[in-house]
């Protein structure tokens, strides 16, 4: 225990937890730039940890079916259709004409559908959302060039933006510390591991994390989450998402050279004309000590579904105590002065 | 970054105008006219580069109450956003916990408070009051001890919680609580129920010597077990639990009194009850106005308890607390029939209460609203959370 056992900026998460000789701490760096969408990751991470289908449903949500992260899904590849021009680079295609854009039709029709779905779609395999009102049919695909018909002028301006989702493996982990029976635990390698004979499904981690990654598991019972592979870690080997990622949109390493990295992307990025570029997760000085795996994104967090400035809930942790022993005490108060008025009568 | 993305302005847009008319009205039925055609305009005022100061591509959904372009008046379909979202999907994950858990609370609190009043009756020579609160302690922390385990995904691992105490973690803390807490108030109830003919017994004489000094051992660790429960759901990233944590102690440790106030005026005559009466008033009095101060002083998500279920299982609890307050004040005392009903609503307002809580961290999941504009807003007005050292 040190002063930033709790909060704050930590040096050494792994001795902080009580492994005296530790590997150096990894992570990931989850360069969204890059990101192609294929879900390889998605599928491989799967393969590899045995991890159990969320349903083969459509969401109507763009190309994504998975939703969002969860006990059976350890990573979640987001999709975002948006009119806007990727940086100051002029659009693929420009001579190209294209129709316009479905963006805002199927963003209405998730947002509908969502509201008719229990928990708004917290849920993984979530029934598709359906399209209200129902589409009618368009006819037959035409052979022509995507928007021939309409002309160069109709052309909108279009970006997709492809981020892989995942635990962020916190310096403070919400999960970890509100974990009653020490099945979830920091391992070595500065990771956050759920034990899985140790865990009672107690479900305290599930509302204890920010980023509303960990989730129990529908008729197991357990809580489950991404373990950075901990076991391929042991024999040398990296994560079998960082492994399957194509575009190295994934990388894997110590988290002090991923984040000079990641650094030198961003700058990279900026001096290539993509200002929208920066880094989440990255910063030790944050709500919840710095991510073990970090992105770099090209929109505002909450796009991807991710919180703007998450912090820890055990932050709160001595005002929380304070206040219940307030409490505490004004109950002993009320009943011991009941019964002295008693006498009085 | 605060950066605002702004849509190319166009000269020659009339085309587009009229084919993105053409998208909206495409899968138009009757009755969405209005919706689809506000829809539309939405999107080609955008296309004018008029946006009037939103920023477009923006996928969240329009504000408020629209109106059709025929200017009909129509009602939300869904509530306005004024914040990004990933598809208006939910950040958190909502919590696994079911009702099972408001019924711990509610029972856990209860038995606190009734072997609280169990052992000031015993110290003051009201045996009926003692005998009753005793007994009751036991029965509700056995059945809420069976809520609590119920709702476990993996019931049969329950004691994996005495494997570790962590200090970190208000569920160990309180696990070790009630450990502590439980063996008293069980010897207490034990000697209570103890059959007559074995009273006179070795047995029957040692179980009678431990019922004080365990009812003691247990009203001293009571105050922990009503208000640790509060501290449980507030170090949670559920916003309406976090943001709540300076009230909602209070508002269990009354809620505690006011139910434990109620079950002693049912339980005893009326002679004996003036304790418990005074409990009752004291709680229902500090719940009402814990949970309206809690209520008034949360920004956003005061919103998340006067919604749905939440605002529902609240408003009950406020209606019942204050009639059993006020019949615990004015009636319980000439009138064992209307202490026992100002009791009983005095226990059911204690249970929606918090039914009401539990349900009100569970919509402030449901909503990315509830999550994202308060963090958003930290930002702009101080930055994101930043710890030096």
């Amino acid at each position: 225990m040190t002063e930033h056992s709790l909060f704050g900026p930590l040096e050494d998460v792994a001795a902080d937890a009580g492994h005296a000789e530790h590997p150096p701490r990894v992570g990931f760096f989850t360069d969204t730039s890059i990101c192609i969408g294929c879900k390889a990751c998605e599928v491989a991470c799967k393969e590899w940890n045995l991890v159990p289908d969320d349903g083969f449903t459509l969401l109507g949500m763009s190309y994504d079916n998975t939703g969002n992260l969860g006990a059976n899904t350890w990573r979640h590849v987001a999709f975002i259709e948006q009119e806007l021009p990727l940086g100051r680079r002029p659009p693929p295609f420009e001579g190209t004409p294209t129709g316009p854009s479905g963006t805002g039709e199927v963003a209405e029709a998730v947002a509908a559908g969502l509201e008719r779905v229990e928990h708004r779609g917290a849920e993984l395999g979530t029934e598709p959302v359906e399209p209200r009102p129902a589409p009618v049919d368009l006819g037959m695909p035409s052979f022509e060039l995507p928007g021939a018909r309409t002309g160069a002028e109709g052309r909108q301006e279009f970006r997709w933006l492809m981020a892989s989702d995942v635990c962020k493996h916190c310096t403070h982990a919400g999960c970890l510390d509100v974990c009653p029976t020490g099945a979830l635990f920091r391992t070595e390698f500065g990771t956050v591991v759920v034990q899985q004979d140790i865990c009672n499904g107690c479900g305290y981690c599930v509302s204890g994390c920010p980023y509303g990654v960990i989730d129990r598991r529908e008729g197991d019972g357990r809580a489950w989450k991404c373990t950075l592979c901990y076991d391929r870690l042991h024999d040398g080997l990296e994560p079998a998402c960082a492994k399957a990622c194509p575009t190295n949109s994934i990388q894997f390493g110590p988290l002090d050279e991923l984040r000079e990295h990641a650094q030198q992307r961003v700058e990279q990025l900026h001096a290539d004309g993509v200002p929208e570029a920066r880094l989440y997760g990255e910063d030790p000085h944050d709500g919840v000590g710095g991510n073990g795996a970090f992105f770099l994104l090209l929109d505002e967090p909450e796009v991807y579904g991710l919180p703007p400035d998450p912090v820890v809930p055990t932050r709160d942790l001595p005002r929380i105590w304070r206040y219940a022993g307030a409490a505490a005490l004004a109950f002993v108060t009320a009943a011991v002065s009941v019964f002295v008025e008693g006498r009085k009568r | 970054m605060t950066r605002r993305w702004r849509l190319r302005e166009r000269a020659s847009d009339a085309g587009a105008r009229d084919r993105l008319a053409a998208v909206f009205t495409r899968v138009r039925r009757p009755g969405d006219a209005g919706r689809d055609r506000a829809a539309g305009d939405r999107h080609l005022r955008a296309v004018d580069g008029e946006e009037d100061g939103r920023q477009p591509g923006r996928l969240d959904r329009p504000r408020g109450e629209r109106r059709g372009a025929d200017g009909s008046r129509e009602a939300s379909m869904v509530p306005r956003a004024d914040f990004r979202s990933y598809y208006g999907r939910p950040v958190l994950k909502t919590p696994v916990w079911k009702d099972d858990i408001a019924y711990y609370f509610f029972l856990g609190g209860l038995s606190a408070g009734s072997s609280m009043l169990a052992a000031g009756a015993d110290l003051t020579g009201r045996p009926a009051l003692r005998r009753g609160t005793r007994i009751a302690s036991l029965g509700s922390l056995a059945l809420g001890s069976f809520y609590l385990v119920h709702d476990l995904g993996r019931p049969e691992r329950f004691h994996h919680m005495l494997r570790v105490a962590k200090p970190t973690s208000p569920m160990s803390v309180g696990t070790w609580i009630l450990v502590g807490y439980g063996p008293g108030i069980g010897l207490a109830a034990a000697s209570e129920l103890m059959p007559r003919r074995l009273r006179a017994t070795r047995l029957g004489r040692l179980l009678g010597a431990l019922a004080r000094p365990g009812n003691l051992a247990s009203a001293a660790l009571a105050p922990a077990v009503a208000s640790y429960t509060a501290a449980l759901l507030s170090q949670t990233a559920v916003p309406a639990w976090n943001e709540a944590h300076e009230e909602l102690p209070f508002v269990f440790t009354a809620s505690a009194a006011a139910s434990a106030g109620g079950l002693g005026m049912i339980v005893a005559p009326l002679a004996e009850a003036g304790p418990a009466r005074r409990l009752a008033a004291y709680g229902s009095v500090v719940e009402l106005a814990a949970s309206r101060r809690m209520e008034g002083r949360l920004g956003l998500v005061a919103e998340a308890f006067a919604t749905g279920k939440a605002h529902r299982y609240l408003r009950l609890a406020t209606g019942l607390t204050a009639a059993g307050g006020l019949g615990a004040m004015l009636l319980a005392r000439h009138s064992r029939l209307a202490a026992a009903a100002s009791g009983a609503a005095l226990l059911a307002g204690s249970f929606y209460e918090r039914l009401g809580i539990l349900h009100a961290g569970v919509q402030s999941t449901e909503d990315p609203k509830y999550v994202v504009e308060p963090q958003r807003r930290r930002i702009e007005e101080s930055g994101p959370t930043r710890v030096d050292g």
